[in-house]
């Protein structure tokens, strides 16, 4: 009809095709915003802040949303980067090993949990929201558990003078400077993840499976899609980036408290719903979620840059997904019309 | 096929999992001198609100045990973070008829018909760390703790006396009223400007990148208040690069804490001396059940606050070491 009309229907398209791009403006207009209102942030210090902040939950959100686009949820994933940690903080200490095979025992025990939501998702066929929520409780109760028999305190650490430390450091916990930007490790393991995520999902096989198990399990089961194998590889690829995250924060300090992650796995959750991923999985991207990560970044450390009130966070928060998510729906309604 | 080798993997990754932290190693100090009854064997119930795993809290258990044990009182510890758990802890300890309840009253309303329910069963009860205001009118003999404010106040002073104008006050719970307390306290005595700066304690790298971001974003900063040990560390790391750096001064004490004040990088800590309050609160209530003891008279009794500055760190670096402080 109209040209306007066919404009819009043109945009939808692309965004069918690219589901990152309402991320993307998103990450624009509050980069622009803040860079108005808060003059910290359009320092070097402070991009570095936002940079930190976002590759943090950024890392993360990778194995995060690719599960969700697999169609599932992964409660325990907060809770999981405090365990990994804690577990290479004390497989290291108590047997007295070199720290990088401790971070090994940890890099299993990671993959392990993964794999055992994975194998009680695919043997239940219960919610994975529910395998994951129990999984969610008993991680936080055996870090506890563990933490304290180990220890007698909530505290585990110890490690930062045994061998290996230094490498491990400079491989997770360092701060390289780029001119007169100084980036944590962090933030450079945060973009190869998302690289690597974003080939995987868009230019591999796995990638349509992942797709395919999440859009329409049964379809994609009688397409010969191995749909319980990808499901399960996708639990254990958010237990890969919690060791990251896991390991990142415990080279920083050199210390790891018990209650380290609870609570975060709704951030991940968000920063993939903000970069277009759907709750009903089958549709969104890894490249999104960074932006999503991005713009987290931005909003947590804008509002103390821009000197407000950091009580109305939240509310920021909650606003920025409420956005996301009627964009979202629009998107996924376009698609059902274009198909 | 697939299946019974993925579950085999599985299996294979479980065992590695629990060697790896299940070990027996180096740090199997034996701490399990648990409170043994004497003679006179009566049973006291610490009810706190603190969640598992507050190191706080901890110590708070270790000073009631130790107190039983050294009385011949049997010591029962629970936290319930939420006040309808708690309640339901302190009606069962009523049920149980034990010969004290000992309770911390972060939301005083929540547990008022519980603990009144106790005093009006004939059990004594004393509340400590949290609810002073309503301690006496709900019907506990005595409260024993840290009053907030004037926590607050001697943390001010301290910045006060170091010549600091323009100090951050960091919290670490939302809407937590003893944090705004401690806060606004500090603000009296100090008299400078004092702002405040919201971060999340399950997310500790995150809120070092918090603290940083509020420090350049006012250059005038010129010091920073934490109000957990953990937030301090964090703090110490965000002003690390900082060419002036704030002067930092936190409430409560942990290992890490003290290695800053150990090599100067924050000025001093303001300890309530936990241990006492379960402590105390558990001869105290002994005392009470033998001869009528009270403590008090009306007002309450505080453990502290303490402050640690490099001055006197040695002795509570052995506290520390002994789980005492």
């Amino acid at each position: 009809m109209s040209t306007r009309h066919r404009a819009t229907a043109s945009l939808t398209r692309l965004v069918v095709r690219q589901p990152a791009i309402p991320a993307a403006v998103g990450a624009a207009s509050v980069l622009v915003f803040f860079a108005l209102v808060a003059p910290s942030v359009r320092t070097w210090a402070g991009i570095a802040n936002v940079l930190d902040t976002a590759s943090l939950l950024g890392i993360m959100a990778v194995g995060v949303a690719l599960l969700m686009i697999g169609a599932e949820f992964d409660l325990s994933a907060g809770v999981m980067t405090g365990f990994t940690a804690l577990v290479a903080v004390h497989a290291s200490y108590q047997l007295g090993l070199n720290v990088w095979l401790g971070a090994l025992i940890s890099l299993i025990a990671a993959l392990g949990v993964g794999l055992v939501n994975g194998i009680i998702f695919v043997a239940t066929k219960l919610p994975s929201f529910i395998v994951t929520l129990g999984m969610m409780f008993c991680l936080q109760g055996l870090d506890l558990a563990v933490t304290k028999l180990l220890t007698g305190t909530v505290l585990a650490d110890g490690v930062a003078d045994m061998d290996g430390w230094g490498s491990l450091r400079a491989v997770f916990g360092s701060t390289l400077q780029f001119g007169a930007l100084e980036v944590k490790a962090s933030v450079l393991w945060w973009l190869a993840l998302t690289a690597i995520g974003a080939v995987i999902l868009t230019r591999t096989t796995l990638g349509n499976w992942i797709f395919a198990a999440g859009g329409n399990a049964k379809a994609a089961r009688d397409c010969g899609v191995p749909v319980d194998r990808v499901k399960i590889g996708l639990f254990m690829a958010v237990g890969l980036c919690a060791w990251i995250a896991g390991m990142v924060t415990m080279t920083r300090t050199g210390s790891v408290q018990a209650n380290l992650g609870i609570g975060l796995e709704f951030e991940y959750i968000i920063a993939a719903v903000i970069g277009g991923c759907l709750m009903t999985g089958g549709f969104g991207s890894v490249l999104g979620a960074a932006l999503g990560a991005f713009i987290f970044g931005l909003v947590k450390q804008g509002i103390p840059a821009a000197q407000w009130d950091n009580d109305w966070y939240k509310l920021f928060l909650g606003l920025i997904l409420l956005l996301a998510t009627v964009v979202n729906d629009r998107v996924r309604r376009a698609a059902g019309e274009l198909r | 096929m697939i299946s019974s080798r993925v579950i085999w993997a599985g299996a294979a990754a479980l065992a590695l999992l629990l060697t790896g932290c299940s070990a027996t190693g180096g740090a199997s100090r034996e701490n399990s001198e648990s409170a043994r009854g004497g003679a006179s064997e009566q049973t006291i119930a610490v009810i706190s609100h603190g969640a598992q795993g507050d190191s706080f809290w901890d110590v708070v258990k270790k000073g009631a045990e130790d107190a039983g044990a050294r009385f011949g009182a049997k010591v029962t510890y629970q936290g319930q973070a939420d006040p309808q758990a708690q309640s339901q802890a302190i009606d069962n300890a009523v049920a149980q008829h034990v010969d004290g309840v000992i309770v911390s009253m972060a939301n005083p309303d929540g547990v008022q018909d519980s603990v009144e329910a106790a005093v009006a069963a004939g059990i004594p009860v004393v509340t400590i760390n949290a609810g002073q205001d309503q301690s006496a009118q709900f019907g506990a003999i005595e409260h024993i703790g840290q009053d907030e404010l004037v926590a607050g106040s001697m943390a001010g002073a301290q910045f006060a006396k170091a010549g600091a104008t323009k100090v951050l006050c960091v919290i670490h719970e939302a809407g937590n009223i003893s944090q705004e307390t401690r806060c606004k306290g500090a603000e009296e005595s100090f008299g400078g400007q004092m702002p405040h700066l919201q971060v999340n304690i399950s997310n500790l790298s995150e809120a070092e990148s918090t603290i940083a971001t509020a420090l350049q974003a006012d250059p005038s900063i010129d010091g920073v208040l934490t109000l957990n040990s953990a937030v301090a560390t964090a703090a110490a790391h965000a002003t690390a690069g900082l060419a002036e750096k704030p002067m930092l001064g936190t409430f409560d004490l942990d290992k890490d804490v003290l290695g800053l004040i150990q090599d100067h990088s924050a000025a001093f800590a303001i300890d309530q001396q936990p241990y006492l309050q379960g402590y105390l609160g558990v001869q105290s209530l002994v005392m009470h059940n033998e001869n009528g003891f009270v403590l008090g008279g009306g007002e309450p009794v505080l453990t502290g606050p303490a402050v640690v500055t490099s001055d006197n760190v040695a002795a509570a670096a052995e506290g520390i070491k002994a789980g005492v402080r």
